[in-house]
């Protein structure tokens, strides 16, 4: 086990790595999944039609595919997922403004697989609001945005946070995949370097590489129940 | 009910006659009645071991064009393939009767000391840090690391073009040259791209994400050889990769047999002939044997 000891720094900086993707790719996937769940409940049919086919085409296909398309499709396509280099973001999170693109690839397979999982367990989350709230709304006169923002949506989250927290510990963990794609440094892809290159044993190092990713998973699991439980007695 | 009884009691007894066959086995092989392949070797060596079960495990990639590739028949193919079969050859085993499993780098040490792999020829580069696991016979090849660059690209000369840190290159993850190439990269995070396969670098290479993809040379003249006119290398090799052949740690006598048998193959011109079958169409320049090290 002494390779968690002397290879501590190739841990911590894979860790740090992960967590930043892991808070991108959240943060992206929670913006595209409401935007894609709201279109799915939106009276404008080509709208609900788009967001069903989202849902439907990245809910449906392997990770590891979608994953494909963005390393090796984007490139085809002739972007390098230069959008995301956003002015501000790249001073925090150096990677996402470097060159190399594979460290903003894994934030858009991530961001939009995840998305689909967002999207069904927040409109879940709609269906749970009454249809009376929704009805009285509209019987104020608001307009089907504003029902949304100060009605429908508030309250879906309450409903949601649960199922939602669930899709991001697995997304937590469908980030190991990153290393195969190209971005260097992250935590299962240090794993990897530390055994074949350095030769060091596989056993103890994964079992490093699992407590990086507990440490992320496990505090997260503890706040949900602790919403979970402060929910059930706002109840 | 009855069924299922009458289930246990075959069971039972195809077990019984199973242990009883391969107690038979012991038994036979003990008394040297199978055909050795009239070789014959000192008793209690790994050599009488392999050469009375008349079967040998080698471990080589299945990946690695030249080296070792499992083709459509399922059998692996290349250099390292051969130089196992010359091994075997003179342990008195037939081709027919060897097994292959496939090492990937991560795994190779481990396939050795558990005994899965009797011997492991995988592009395995001798060092000092896997000696401490494991044995190696050889070197029978020097490979060297090089740098493949589009054919057009002038502006990479060898490794030290990376220092300025505006070019990018690609490796595999967990590998030697990967290592190899971090001491001239100005900035590890913005330079360095690694995949699990050597195939998503050329992908990466052909669409621009990277310059330069670098590795052993065998490796990539195996890449400029299948896209004809597209890439080149840029310079000469920088590092001297000698190539061993893993078995168990502490195992002297078959360490000396193997590196007997290469330079035997050496001369004799199975080496060179080897060579010519398999790494050599991507390669004409036929190696000269490397002198084995016996440390």
């Amino acid at each position: 086990m002494s390779v968690l000891v002397d290879h501590f720094d190739v841990f911590a900086s894979g860790l740090w790595l992960t967590f930043q993707l892991c808070l991108l790719s959240a943060i992206g996937a929670l913006i595209l999944g409401t935007v894609a769940a709201v279109m799915r409940i939106s009276p404008i049919p080509p709208l609900r039609w788009v967001g069903t086919a989202y849902v439907t085409v990245f809910r449906n296909c392997p990770l590891t595919i979608v994953w494909f398309f963005a390393a090796f499709g984007l490139p085809a396509l002739g972007s390098n997922a230069d959008f995301l280099r956003i002015p501000g973001l790249t001073s925090v999170f150096s990677r996402l403004g470097v060159d190399i693109p594979y460290f903003r690839f894994a934030i858009v397979a991530l961001s939009v697989y995840t998305g689909a999982f967002v999207c069904e367990a927040i409109r879940s989350g709609i269906n749970a609001v009454p249809t009376g709230q929704a009805e009285a709304a509209r019987a104020i006169g608001l307009t089907f945005t504003q029902n949304l923002r100060h009605v429908v949506l508030p309250q879906a989250w309450k409903a949601a946070i649960v199922p939602l927290g669930s899709v991001i510990i697995a997304m937590i963990k469908n980030s190991a995949l990153a290393g195969f794609f190209g971005l260097v440094g992250e935590l299962s892809n240090s794993g990897v370097n530390l055994t074949s290159a350095l030769g060091e044993p596989i056993i103890p190092v994964f079992i490093g590489v699992s407590i990086g990713f507990l440490i992320m998973t496990v505090p997260l699991g503890l706040l949900l129940d602790h919403l979970e439980r402060r929910r059930a007695v706002a109840r | 009910m009855r069924i299922t009884r009458m289930t246990a009691i075959a069971a039972a007894a195809v077990l019984t006659l199973g242990v009883a066959a391969c107690g038979g086995d012991d038994d036979s092989g003990d008394a040297g009645s199978t055909d050795t392949g009239s070789k014959t070797f000192e008793a209690g060596t790994t050599m009488e071991r392999l050469n009375k079960a008349q079967k040998i495990v080698i471990g080589t990639k299945f990946d690695q064009p030249g080296f070792g590739l499992k083709g459509l028949d399922g059998k692996p193919a290349g250099f390292d393939v051969e130089i196992g079969k010359i091994v075997a050859d003179e342990l008195g085993i037939p081709e027919d009767k060897i097994e292959y499993i496939e090492t990937p780098s991560a795994v190779r040490e481990e396939k050795i000391e558990k005994g899965e792999a009797d011997i492991v020829v995988a592009t395995y580069t001798i060092n000092d840090k896997r000696k401490e696991r494991i044995d190696f016979a050889g070197p029978y090849y020097v490979a060297g690391q090089n740098i493949l660059v589009k054919a057009d690209d002038t502006s990479i000369t060898g490794p030290d073009s990376f220092k300025a840190g505006d070019k990018k290159v690609c490796s595999v993850q967990g590998s030697t040259p990967a290592a190899n190439i971090e001491q001239y990269l100005a900035n590890k995070g913005s330079q360095l791209v690694l995949f699990d396969v050597y195939t998503k670098c050329i992908d990466a290479l052909n669409s621009g994400q990277v310059n330069a993809v670098t590795t052993d040379n065998v490796i990539l003249l195996g890449f400029i050889a299948r896209n004809e006119g597209k890439f080149k290398l840029a310079g000469e090799n920088f590092t001297e990769e000698p190539y061993g052949i893993g078995l168990k740690k502490g195992d002297t006598a078959f360490r000396t047999f193997i590196n007997d048998t290469l330079e035997k193959a050496y001369s004799d011109g199975r080496y060179e002939g080897a060579w010519k079958d398999t790494a050599g169409k991507f390669d004409d320049q036929v190696p000269t044997g490397p002198a084995v090290n016996r440390y």
